[in-house]
């Protein structure tokens, strides 16, 4: 019997043949993707990296709606051209809270893992208004809704709640006050801002689409993009502590 | 009364049990619709209640239409082949291409001129672009590759497809998928996952359909009345079991509520990431590349009428394939905060891709020896021959591509997009558009297709349209990214990001003229196939088709 002729039992048994296929298509992935949940490199624990606040995670929501993923990448690589473009080399821990990741692909616009707190709110919700108006080649579409559109996040406490289902560190408090916290994080005046500021280290609270009649979508996606790639102290983070 | 000559008719168990199973999913479409929690969602609840109601009445509709007697396995000898599926998911493939290529245009033109947004949230590249994707990948591709499954399991196996109900439940509910994940995306509802946004309802919904559509085609498989399993077969196998676990993995999400369209994945951050590129990359191995080699290696022996040229190398070709790909998804994420290891296995692993990848094609283009001549006088055979030089050229830039020093130059640039196009016009729409030039005439009995003329002239169109797309792409691509990286004397960045973008605006245009000549090309070959199903010579007996040889092991 030759060597060939034993792959006969492949093709005279269907059963035989399906699970060769499993087994065979089943390593690669497991060596790959299984020690990503055990490393310390991957699962390691930064200084400052805290869930998104409901106003934060409303506007990631909308992000990931919009499909900006599509021509943003959210990943800064160790390379001199893009730490000197954008910042400091994305971590591991900074997209820990990240469901889902929003890495990107493509850079039609640029990298966006650093954002926060480069341009004004202003900026933003003018750019995102109308992007030409700020960056005359800009080819970005312009989403002129956002502003208009109120927030919906009724539902919002049940998202946390999912999310802290999932292992994100959402507290009872946390999930108890999210709907007020929308409200108080759009609103720089709001009594509750420093309670929240508590529950949620350095988020920024304000009104950030500058309209004070109503909390918009627009005011949930800029309180994100503010918040973006800012919560390392990148003075303070030891890049060797993970090392092994 | 007393003697029925006809057994008396009654609803076998599979009628009346989906009949049941869709009334009761529309009353729950209907519930669902009444406390949904967003506007958007009640919509695609309403979409999944009308459907069901249709498929309910349709099922028992067909009932008391049929005869008594069930639909034999075989007629006089020959086996009774259930062509209704393959011919619905033939004709959806040839509308959902067009659709497909004309978004595509759509939003290469937006990337040109970006008024064509509309400023509506509806038309925005956001929104869009998964649209395109989709509708290339999941709807154009997947009806195509459904439709192939069906027809050349059953010609393979020389048996009738499983099932009466589930085959059709397979082609329409799949293509109800399609409906409700490329509205949801206009909606604004997607999971953010490149290649994998439809929402958790529209990934249960296809779960359902993939596993109805595994038991058709495994079980068809079982019917066989030839000892061996077609190497074609083996490889549909591997892309439905793939697809399976990899949808499974990459979707594990938990939805807000079951009135929220929302879900949230389990995964997070650079373990998501992985998953997704583990998902991703072997979208691209096992759905465009594993199930459009099954076509080659069942129409290209077929048209060319010779036997494929090594058994051998079959063997080699798909195990090693199968077992490589599933390494590669890591070279999406070069330099990112995943570990170095496993960058460099997905690096290691997708170079010595090449090798199985090369393999394919050889045993493809070889199939041809001693039929050369053909290509001169059958544009179809020649569509199929340089679908396969494609994915040879593309299977070649891929692992060159993945190298982490090429890599870190390519990646986030339109190189990307312009290798992907090489591969998914030039080998996937291409070997695709060759098997639905077979499969018409063969499907709807015809003696050939209506115009052979206009089949060179699809040929030559979309080939001028993808030379301009992927060469515009590479310029733009490479000049992209040398210019992300430009030093001036002094040390500091040469160009501001907005002169990268400014930059792209020719090679933008070039793209789109090319993306126009190749919905050209499919309008042309929209007409061809509607003038040879409605016009088309009959053929006066059905002769028995020829087998495709293969020397079975000794």
């Amino acid at each position: 019997m030759s060597f060939w002729s034993r792959h006969k039992i492949f093709e005279t048994n269907s059963i035989i043949l399906v699970l060769g296929v499993l087994i065979v298509i089943s390593i690669g992935g497991l060596v790959e993707i299984v020690p990503l949940f055990y490393l310390k490199s991957t699962i390691e624990k930064v200084e400052g990296i805290r869930p998104y606040t409901p106003l934060e995670l409303a506007g990631r929501n909308i992000y990931v709606r919009e499909g900006c993923y599509n021509c943003h990448s959210q990943m800064v690589r160790p390379l001199r051209d893009e730490v000197e473009r954008y910042g400091h080399y994305s971590l591991a821990a900074e997209s820990m809270y990240d469901r889902p990741f929003q890495w990107g692909s493509k850079r039609t616009g640029p990298d966006l893992a650093r954002l926060g707190n480069k341009y004004s709110d202003d900026w933003h919700r003018d750019h995102l208004k109308d992007p030409r108006a700020v960056v005359p080649g800009s080819i970005m579409p312009s989403y002129p809704w956002l502003e208009q559109n109120e927030l919906d996040a009724k539902s919002i406490a049940q998202d946390l709640k999912v999310q802290a289902t999932l292992g994100v560190p959402y507290s009872e408090d946390m999930l108890k006050k999210a709907e007020n916290d929308i409200r108080t994080q759009a609103n720089a005046d709001d009594p509750n801002t420093a309670d929240l500021a508590q529950r949620y280290p350095n988020a920024q609270s304000r009104n950030f689409d500058g309209n004070p009649q109503k909390v918009t979508e627009a005011d949930a996606l800029i309180a994100y993009l503010q918040m973006l790639g800012t919560q390392v102290d990148f003075k303070l983070y030891d890049n060797k502590a993970n090392v092994r | 009364m007393a003697q029925a000559v006809a057994p008396s008719k009654g609803m076998t168990f599979g009628e009346a049990g989906s009949a049941l199973a869709f009334a009761g999913l529309a009353l729950l479409s209907i519930i669902i619709a009444a406390k949904a929690y967003t506007p958007e969602y009640a919509f695609h609840a309403y979409l999944f209640a009308a459907a069901s109601v249709a498929a309910t009445f349709a099922i028992v509709n067909r009932y008391y239409e049929r005869p008594a007697q069930r639909p034999p396995q075989t007629i006089g000898g020959k086996p009774n082949y259930n062509m209704g599926p393959v011919k619905f998911a033939t004709i959806a493939s040839v509308i959902w291409g067009i659709a497909g290529f004309t978004i595509g245009l759509l939003i290469a033109l937006q990337l040109a001129f970006p008024a064509l947004n509309f400023d509506t949230s509806w038309l925005s590249f956001g929104r869009m672009r998964p649209l395109h994707t989709s509708a290339v990948i999941f709807a154009f591709g997947g009806n195509v590759l459904i439709a192939s499954s069906f027809y050349v399991v059953q010609r393979t196996c020389r048996a009738r497809l499983v099932g009466d109900i589930t085959p059709w439940f397979v082609v329409l509910g799949y293509n109800f998928f399609i409906v409700i994940a490329g509205t949801g995306y206009l909606l604004g509802i997607t999971q953010g996952k490149e290649y994998a946004e439809p929402e958790w309802y529209a990934d249960l919904w296809l779960t359902i359909v993939w596993v109805a559509y595994l038991l058709v085609f495994l079980g068809t498989v079982m019917r066989r009345k030839e000892p061996h399993i077609y190497v074609a077969n083996w490889f549909y196998l591997a892309f439905i079991l793939t697809i399976a676990v990899l949808h499974l993995g990459n979707n594990a999400t938990i939805p807000v509520s079951i009135f929220s369209p929302k879900s949230y994945i389990v995964w997070s951050g650079v373990q998501d990431a992985l998953v997704q590129w583990w998902y991703g990359h072997n979208a691209v191995g096992f759905f465009l590349t594993a199930g459009f080699l099954a076509i080659m290696y069942y129409f290209i022996p077929k048209r060319a009428e010779r036997p494929v040229y090594s058994y051998r190398l079959s063997i080699i070709h798909f195990w090693s394939l199968i077992f490589m790909y599933i390494w590669a998804g890591p070279h999406h994420l070069h330099y990112t905060a995943l570990p170095d290891w496993a960058q460099t296995l997905g690096m290691v692993f997708s170079t010595m891709l090449w090798m199985p990848s090369w393999g394919g094609m050889i045993n493809g283009l070889m199939t041809l020896s001693g039929a050369w001549d053909k290509l001169r006088t059958d544009p179809v055979l020649r569509l199929m021959v340089v679908s396969v030089a494609f994915y040879g050229m593309s299977t070649f830039e891929g692992p060159l591509m993945s190298v982490k020093a090429v890599n870190s130059l390519s990646h986030y640039t339109d190189w990307t997009i312009g290798h992907v196009h090489s591969g998914a016009l030039g080998w996937v729409a291409y070997v695709s558009f060759g098997a639905i030039y077979c499969l018409v005439p063969w499907l709807w009995n015809k003696k050939e297709l209506y115009s052979m003329k206009a089949v060179s002239w699809h040929f030559w169109i979309s080939t001028l349209g993808i030379v301009l797309y992927i060469s515009s792409m590479w310029v733009a691509g490479i000049l992209q990214g040398l210019m992300w990286r430009a030093y001036t004397g002094l040390g500091f960045l040469e160009y501001s990001f907005i002169e990268t973008v400014e930059a792209m605006h020719p090679f933008y245009v070039i793209r789109a003229l090319g993306g126009a000549l190749f919905v050209a090309g499919s309008l042309i070959m929209a007409w061809n196939v509607w003038k040879t199903i409605s016009a088309g010579q009959e053929v006066e007996e059905v002769s028995q088709a020829i087998q495709p040889a293969l020397i079975a092991a000794e």
